[in-house]
């Protein structure tokens, strides 16, 4: 019954070769080299929708621009331009 | 040795505008006074806050670029905490690249104007 030539695996569609996107840190790449907490809307890419601060993980971000994002964000937080918490921020 | 610093402070919204300018005025003349001297300045006007302070929920937000030395700092603070009109205040010390930043802002701001 088993055809020793047709053992290989079948499959029903074609398995798809999943091709990463490289990260990388918008900083680093447009060479912006201050972050501005005065901002808001730029500052709005890096929080999620409750406002909380996204990690770096997700956004590519570098270590050294994530430390000035955070700082940043915490900034405009204070000057009331940013929420603490919110939902459907966005 | 005076120092870039930025300031950024929110007045309450009972303000009418001439007192809006007035108060304006008491830190722009504190400023100087003190050896100080205003780069520039901006107006955002009034604002709605992303969350509500001492029960308010907008504020008239203005913008003081200045030099001054690194004590005066506290000086400002202490009169910001003193003046009832004031809600909330942040003061910034740029370095070289946010001062650039801040350079470039202006220009863009005064293209936009003309």
């Amino acid at each position: 019954m088993a055809n020793p030539l047709n053992n290989e695996i079948r499959y029903l569609n074609p398995p798809t070769v999943e091709v990463k996107k490289k990260k990388y840190c918008r900083f680093k790449k447009a060479g912006i080299k201050y972050v501005d907490y005065k901002d808001a809307e730029f500052l709005k890419r890096f929080l999620n929708e409750q406002g909380k601060i996204l990690p770096r993980r997700l956004t590519g971000t570098s270590l050294k621009f994530q430390k000035k994002v955070s700082q940043a964000v915490k900034r405009a937080r204070h000057l009331s331009l940013l929420p603490y918490v919110t939902d459907l921020l966005k | 040795m005076l120092k870039h610093y930025e300031t950024v402070f929110i007045a309450t919204p009972v303000l009418s505008e001439v007192q809006i300018k007035e108060a304006v005025k008491k830190y722009r003349d504190f400023i100087t006074e003190n050896g100080g001297e205003i780069v520039y300045e901006e107006d955002w006007g009034l604002k709605k806050l992303a969350y509500p302070i001492q029960k308010k929920t907008t504020g008239f937000y203005h913008l003081i670029e200045f030099k001054a030395d690194a004590a005066f700092v506290a000086k400002l603070e202490v009169q910001y905490r003193r003046d009832e009109r004031i809600i909330r205040f942040l003061t910034f010390a740029l370095d070289k690249h946010a001062a650039a930043y801040a350079e470039r802002r202006r220009a863009n701001k005064s293209e936009t104007k003309n």
